[in-house]
């Protein structure tokens, strides 16, 4: 496989460990400041699209398989953590969980017929089963149609902090893309991750060693869209809002977008692709169409010139992984 | 008119032949794409938005410089044929080593350029194109009513994926272009120039789809999203057909067509997710295509 990741020798591998930390550090430094000086709605939703980046990059640069539809657990889990919250009443963490597990299923569902064909057709298939999911979308009643579920309650966390409190909401996301970001690197580096990327570089090898790789690409495709999932879940409840868009075609390339500007296969660049893109369109949104075109030549410029990423481009620089 | 199955034969009929219609355009898409996977290992993600050019082209010669649709149909599938063929020699040459990942990426950002680029000039909405006076009108069958320009597309496109089916697999050309697709470096021993084969693949297979775009502009309206509603569609018929054969995409490219058809008559509720549910039974069944050899 030719994909790009920044894996340095063994022999770095001590350093590698010490850049990791003090990326950390950076990383949860900034979030603590950033508040008070960004708008947190923004970083709220910069946060969702990194968790969702993570999630995606798990797939994608650890496992060496393109996903072109992942806007399908993203947006589903965000239509039923909002359904959750205001039509049932739950609390936010049950509304969460909720649209969470519905994207766990619909992983678990979708997985197992992706993972019946390799390479480009699995990106294809991947592609027509979140079109499927969103023309369903497009015609149930409980999501509104064109309209969303729209004002959906934040509520109380525990029953206790109120969510409404912008700060508090900030917290909120913070601790949960956190949390999710290490389990992402603890799956990474566990023996299951090491087993992940010998199917990468080779798959028949894996094979023939006795791994019985369509279950291991089976489990980790279904906890990638969990974790979208639970991006998609906390950002229905940051914009009180389930609306198409998460769930069209447009998003899956958008979260390939930030990935690829990142650095695909490196732990931190999905967050960086993740906040440059966000803030990107923000500061784009008056040109309207333009924001496609802008898109499509950050791809092309991606893959022609670019294509380790930002943070790719930073650890092969430095020499240390990141 | 009488009735099939309770359903009035002038709608079963109408459906079917509006299948049908669909049906050439999977068919011509997916012969596009099958023929530009086969020489260059690539999914070409801009296929959609180069069947909206055919459309818009078509539209613009029309609006601008008053050149009818039969003169597009011959033109507009070089102009665009020809972009393609630019396309491949500045941006999919220099990664034809690359994974396949970053040909789909790479195609996929062009696409989206295409898209915004037209949605940027003329809005979502769509451009009406006149039937040519030529097909105005239509006769009645007795079971149905037949378009006159409907029937010409169904006829039209099933002319032109048997010619490339022809020229594919009966033609010294074709045998060329088959060989290349087997062993590249062979062939170029043989002293063939394998690189422009390569960029005339690509930018033949963009023309079809042109070519394609130029007939659907008199039914459907010409819009810039029209090409990626169909380009994820035609994918699925690509992994229900399978990407190994010429005649498998023409059969099951016209066979979907009608199944939707169809089922828009009888569940009308299923009828744009048909496809994409066939793509699974199909991948649970034969997770190699019906026409595709096992990877």
């Amino acid at each position: 496989m030719a994909i790009m990741t920044a894996a340095p020798a063994q022999w770095l591998r001590r350093e590698a460990d010490t850049s990791i930390i003090v990326a950390a550090t950076i990383m949860v430094v900034f979030l603590i400041v950033a508040p008070f000086v960004l708008y947190p709605v923004f970083l709220e939703k910069a946060l969702c699209f990194a968790l969702f980046a993570c999630a995606f990059n798990l797939l994608i640069g650890y496992v060496g398989l393109v996903s072109f539809g992942h806007a399908l657990y993203f947006g589903w889990a965000g239509y039923l953590s909002a359904y959750a919250a205001k039509s049932w009443g739950l609390d936010p963490e049950f509304a969460v969980l909720t649209g969470t597990v519905t994207a766990a299923v619909l992983g678990v569902i979708a997985g197992g017929v992706a993972i019946r064909r390799q390479g480009i057709y699995f990106a294809m298939i991947t592609l027509a089963l979140a079109q499927m999911m969103y023309l369903v979308a497009l015609r149930a009643k409980f999501t509104g149609g064109e309209d969303g579920i729209q004002a959906v309650p934040r509520g109380h966390l525990f029953g206790i902090f109120d969510l409404r409190n912008e700060m508090t909401m900030y917290a909120f996301v913070v601790v949960v893309v956190l949390a999710a970001f290490f389990l992402i690197y603890r799956i990474i580096n566990s023996p299951f991750g090491e087993v992940l990327k010998a199917i990468r570089e080779n798959e028949l090898r894996a094979i023939s060693l006795g791994y019985r790789t369509d279950r291991y690409k089976l489990v980790a495709f279904a906890l990638s869209a969990t974790l979208a999932g639970l991006a998609g879940a906390v950002k229905a409840l940051v914009f009180q809002l389930a609306s198409l868009t998460d769930v069209h075609w447009t998003m899956s390339g958008e979260v390939v977008l930030m990935t690829l500007v990142g650095g695909l296969g490196t732990i931190f660049g999905p967050i960086v692709g993740a906040f440059l893109i966000v803030a990107l369109e923000n500061y784009l949104a008056p040109l309207g169409q333009w924001v496609l075109v802008i898109q499509g030549a950050i791809f092309v410029a991606c893959v022609l010139a670019f294509r380790r990423g930002i943070v790719g481009e930073l650890a092969s620089r430095l020499r240390v992984k990141l | 008119m009488f009735e099939i199955l309770g359903v009035p034969s002038q709608a079963l009929f109408g459906q079917l032949l509006l299948g049908l219609i669909n049906g050439s355009f999977y068919a011509l898409l997916s012969l596009g794409l099958a023929v530009i996977f086969g020489m260059l290992n690539i999914i070409n993600f801009t296929h959609g938005a180069q069947y909206m050019m055919g459309a818009f082209v078509a539209f613009m010669l029309l609006q601008y410089l008053g050149i009818n649709y039969w003169a597009a149909l011959v033109i507009v599938p070089i102009i665009v044929g020809a972009l393609g063929a630019v396309i491949e020699r500045l941006f999919l040459k220099p990664i034809q080593r690359l994974d396949h990942l970053y040909g789909l990426i790479l195609t996929f950002g062009l696409a989206l350029i295409i898209e915004g680029l037209f949605r940027n000039y003329y809005g979502s909405t769509g451009q009406p194109y006149a039937i040519p006076d030529e097909l105005q009108g239509g006769h009645n069958l007795g079971f149905m009513f037949l378009p006159n320009y409907r029937a010409w597309v169904i006829v039209f496109s099933l002319v032109i994926c048997f010619a490339t089916w022809f020229a594919i697999e009966r033609t010294r050309l074709g045998s060329y272009l088959r060989a290349a697709t087997e062993n590249p470096t062979l062939v170029r021993a043989f002293g063939i120039n394998v690189p422009r084969m390569v960029t005339l693949t690509y930018g033949f297979g963009v023309g079809l789809a042109a070519l394609a775009g130029v007939m659907a502009a008199p039914i459907y309206n010409v819009s810039p999203q029209m090409g990626s509603d169909i380009i994820i569609v035609v994918f699925a018929v690509v992994v229900i057909g399978g990407m190994g054969s010429i005649m498998g995409a023409i059969l099951t490219g016209f066979a979907l067509g009608i199944v939707e058809g169809l089922t828009k008559v009888f569940f009308p509720e299923a009828s744009n997710t048909v496809i994409f549910a066939i793509m699974i039974v199909v991948l649970l069944v034969r997770p190699a295509g019906l026409f595709g050899r096992s990877a």
